[in-house]
């Protein structure tokens, strides 16, 4: 068996210390060792977006990333959106708007969103689909979860401005 | 037909799928995980034919970690052929036996610890290749002389036929003109974003296979897997998933169970085999249709339609899993909502070197539904009339139905000119026009597409068998469980698996309708083959009529029971009690009621309380057969009623073409839809929107291409491209609603409708744009390369 890299992985908060071959993908890291399954894989070409997490806060395609890699990062999955049974606004949003049909890209979707809305709070919607063009959803056609940015950008603005 | 009323029906609640979907917590096949499982990786051929000289696994079974590695000698052994619903002898393994017939065919598979060691050891599997020529063309592949890619079958024309219907060649004699375009719908595919799997775990104990996969159909076609893996049905525990998407991709998948379930009978352990993005994209083995048209359409010279002369060559790729299967559903409404009275349909049906079809959301009838209005907008074209008059000229009537096609199938009811006039009022015609002409002015090409187009919903199975002499299957059922527990709260079974739509909510707003209850209070269950009812699932788009119509069953039995205990208790008579807000009541007695608890409680724990002779507990099943089904005609003069709630749509997008760079930009797109009473608008409109999306990608961008040698070379995201955010506009949807007579609630399907409307309406729109270049579009998907072709060869021929 290959030689194994200790790492450790701050995920939604919480420390990991794992070891990992060094071609082991993140991606399979979170799912298959970490037991966060909400992490979802579409392509495995770093094409669909589906893998996405947040590493430092930035979005990354997880099936494009050594486990290696990511030693020492802070990462956020889709686990670490919600609190107990209460979702995140942008997850109010999106089954509001019906930004999702079988879910397998929301998990990356949310976070797309996620990263969207915390660096521009006010985004149109040309910057919306810009945003949410990094992944593909196969089911929506995209209008709901353009809503749905939108939505959740129109509250987060209420919530700062009280 | 007026709409009815409703308390539930037709609101906007939001989806009960959604939390977990949300939150990352639904589990999908991917997400199993057992002790001491076992992770597949399968070695595909690199030739698109050749014979399998020699395969060599020594070097692989040596690799640690590996625990098993199996090849075509191996699968016959252990596993019985695929099911496939073709007479034909188009008998196909899991893995190639003896040769490879297309690239990307499973040769050999590897279980190990994990993939990273599986795809280690595929590397060392040697095998000895001896190419053979392969048939890519399917013109060139009828030829008596092509090389066989089955050698026991006599052609590759594995099938062919005509069927007619009325005096076509009486229409076509006195006819004023004949209409003629040959047409081109490429290869597509579903591509859902899970790829399909499977995780299969034997039991030697008690003989028994549990199997989590994505597979649609396992309370329908399941028992045929376990044939396949040489198991008696009732050991095959097929267990139902949350499935990323499938669009008709995912009914069956043999294949990758098949794999699967092999290993983890021969290692002893759990085994799990999920595709990987390459081999759903060249071995998924559910490719869709890939047809040339030499369609003819009949006129007289006012723009009426008399007759629809079809002759289809359909490239199947290497094998025949569902027959001529989308033939069968294209003529379900290949006359589309005009009146032509007669029609015949030619199909020749070729195996080549690629990867075999499957479906895909529209199933055939996309392709159907472009051919016959490329000959409407060609007939207005010729005719000199308007394509929104010379389709009004045509319409059948909204007093016409139930309507009865030339084919034999039935239309339910329809108002086409409503929807006709609503989308022409959204989009607003006379400004498209003004801004269409100033564009031209400046040099600019818009388009204006049109599209009225029919979408059939809830099939039939007979289309899968009328095309050959031998009658078959009748059943497509679905069924459903509503239990009422002791604390009066509702749970409902669904017996097919989620796959992206919304069964849930739509369940449950019934029953909400059905009970008055809160609908989001409902719980959901699914239940797998193991102690599943009926239930063929999604397909056709028939999930919503046919729950619907399960659920309104089911609730019937069960309110007869609670009727019946609760006029014991109340001193009333059964037919008395009524069921609203939450409670049993006694007509005409407000303050003689129950609530659903105070039955519930009784009902599991107070026997001597019940009417006698009344078992304990409260729970209904209710299976729900096709609504309208009958049978074709010994002669096929008359196919029968096989897929008659039928649906429709107008579509208006318009678009900018640049004719030196090919591009084209969808500025606006229009859609009504009219399925019938709509159960709820925001997920309708996710159906509509998303389907509309996947017919852009038919239209402009989609398409499974092969070389000559029959290599795939759209074998990642990168070369098939699926529609981003920037690709598709913001969607204008309308509705009609005009109920079904034979439906409960009025119910029609939407799931399939965009994208069986949008390929036909775009090329419309892109024929428009550039009309003043003399540009006729005859070709989907109208990629960059091919407008830039037709517009310089219109500019050379004019």
């Amino acid at each position: 068996m290959a030689q194994r890299i200790p790492i450790t992985l701050t995920v939604n908060g919480m420390q990991h210390e794992v070891a990992v071959e060094p071609r082991r993908l993140l991606v399979d890291v979170l799912r298959n060792d970490l037991g966060l399954t909400g992490t979802h894989i579409g392509c495995e070409q770093g094409v669909c977006g589906t893998c996405t997490v947040l590493v430092n806060g930035e979005s990354v395609r997880s099936c494009l990333l050594f486990a290696v890699q990511a030693d020492g990062a802070e990462i956020m999955t889709v686990e670490g959106l919600s609190q107990g049974d209460t979702l995140h606004p942008l997850q109010e949003a999106f089954r509001e708007a019906q930004g999702l049909q079988c879910g397998f890209c929301t998990p990356g979707m949310l976070l797309i969103a996620y990263e969207l809305l915390s660096t521009n709070p006010a985004p149109s919607e040309a910057q919306i689909r810009e945003a949410v063009s990094a992944n593909l959803c196969r089911c929506t056609g995209y209008q709901g979860i353009i809503e749905a940015v939108q939505l959740a950008a129109a509250r987060q603005a209420v919530t700062a401005a009280r | 037909m007026a709409v009815a009323q409703h308390t539930w029906i037709g609101k906007d609640i939001p989806r009960l799928e959604d939390p977990k979907l949300l939150t990352g917590r639904a589990t999908y096949s991917d997400d199993v995980k057992l002790p001491g499982m076992l992770e597949v990786a399968v070695l595909l051929s690199p030739h698109a034919h050749a014979r399998i000289a020699r395969i060599d696994t020594s070097k692989a079974k040596a690799l640690p970690g590996v625990v098993a590695v199996i090849t075509g000698e191996d699968i016959v052994k252990h596993t019985n052929p695929l099911p496939r619903f073709c007479p034909e002898e188009v008998v196909e393994y899991a893995l190639a036996v003896g040769k490879v017939r297309y690239a990307g065919e499973a040769v050999a598979a590897v279980a190990a610890v994990d993939r990273y060691r599986a795809e280690d050891a595929i590397g060392l599997i040697e095998v000895e290749y001896e190419p053979l020529p392969p048939v890519t063309d399917p013109f060139e592949a009828m030829k008596p002389e092509a090389p066989r890619v089955h050698e026991n079958l006599p052609s590759n024309l594995v099938f062919e036929k005509t069927l007619s219907f009325g005096d076509v060649e009486g229409d076509f004699a006195t006819a004023d003109r004949v209409i003629r375009r040959r047409l081109r719908y490429h290869r597509a595919s579903a591509q859902p974003l899970e790829t399909a799997g499977a995780v299969c775990q034997y039991n030697p104990a008690t003989g028994r296979m549990d199997v989590w996969s994505n597979t649609n159909m396992l309370n329908y076609v399941g028992w045929l897997l376990a044939l396949t893996l040489k198991l008696p049905p009732s050991k095959l525990n097929l267990i139902p998933m949350h499935v990323g998407g499938s669009f008709g991709s995912k009914h069956i998948l043999a294949k990758v169970i098949a794999i699967a379930g092999t290993l983890a009978r021969l290692t002893g352990r759990p085994v799990k085999f999920m595709e990987d993005r390459v081999e759903n994209l060249i071995a998924c083995e559910n490719l869709a249709c890939d047809r040339y048209y030499d369609a003819e359409l009949a006129v007289t010279n006012d723009g009426i339609f008399t007759a629809l002369r079809i002759k289809v060559v359909d490239d199947y790729g290497a094998y025949f899993q569902l027959s001529h299967g989308t033939h069968g559903n294209a003529l379900a409404q290949q006359t589309g909502p005009y009146r032509i009275r007669s029609l015949e349909y030619s199909v020749q049906c070729v195996l080549t070197n690629k990867c075999q079809q499957g479906v895909f959301r529209g199933a055939g009838s996309d392709a159907g539904n472009f051919c016959l209005e490329r000959l409407v907008d060609a007939a207005a074209e010729e005719l000199g009339i308007d394509r929104i008059e010379i389709r009004r000229r045509n319409f059948i009537q909204p007093e016409q139905f139930p309507y009865k096609t030339p084919a034999g199938n039935i239309y339910d009811s329809g108002n086409y000119p409503a929807v006709l006039d609503k989308a022409l009022q959204m989009a607003g015609l006379d400004e498209l026009r003004k801004l269409q002409e100033q564009a031209r002015q400046q040099g600019r090409y818009i388009g204006i597409g049109l599209a009225t187009a029919h979408q059939r919903s809830v099939y039939g199975p007979t289309e899968f068998w009328f095309w050959g002499a031998a009658p078959g299957l009748t059943s497509v059922p679905e069924s459903v469980g509503i239990s009422v527990g002791p604390t009066g709260d509702f749970t409902v079974t669904l017996f097919s698996p989620f796959w992206g739509n919304s069964p849930e909510t739509v369940c449950a707003q019934v029953l909400a309708e059905e009970f008055g209850i809160d609908p989001s209070n409902v719980t959901i269950a699914y239940e797998g083959s193991m102690h599943g009812l009926p239930a063929a699932g999604p397909g056709g788009s028939r999930m919503t009529v046919m729950l619907t119509g399960a659920m309104v069953g089911a609730a019937r039995k069960l309110k007869d029971k609670m009727a019946r205990i609760a006029a014991h208790l109340l001193e009333a008579s059964p037919e008395d009690i009524i069921f609203q807000e939450g409670r049993a009541v006694v007509r005409g007695v407000p303050e003689k009621s129950l609530s659903y608890a105070d039955i519930g409680f009784k009902a599991y724990w107070f026997r001597l309380d019940l009417p006698p002779g009344m078992e304990s507990g409260l729970e209904a099943r209710h299976t729900y057969d096709h609504p309208y089904l009958t049978l074709p005609s010994p002669d096929r003069k008359d196919l029968g009623a096989f897929y008659p709630m039928m649906a429709h749509g107008a579509h208006i997008p318009v678009v900018e073409v640049n004719p030196e760079t090919g591009q084209v930009t969808i500025l606006r797109y229009v859609a009504v839809h009219d399925v019938g009473t709509i159960v709820n608008p925001k997920s309708l409109r996710g159906q509509i929107a998303g389907g509309i999306t996947q017919g852009i990608g038919m239209a402009l961008f989609e398409e499974c291409v092969y070389d000559e040698q029959g290599q795939p070379l759209s074998s990642s995201f990168m070369s098939y491209l699926i529609p981003t955010a920037m690709e598709v506009p913001k969607f204008e949807i309308g509705h009609v609603e005009t109920p079904s007579p034979f439906t409960e609630y009025g119910v029609k399907g939407g799931g399939e409708g965009g994208r069986m409307i949008a390929p036909a309406a775009l090329a419309s729109a892109v024929e428009d744009a550039l009309r003043p270049l003399g540009v006729k579009v005859d070709e989907v998907p109208m990629t960059p390369e091919r407008i830039v072709r037709w517009v310089e060869a219109a500019r050379q021929s004019g």
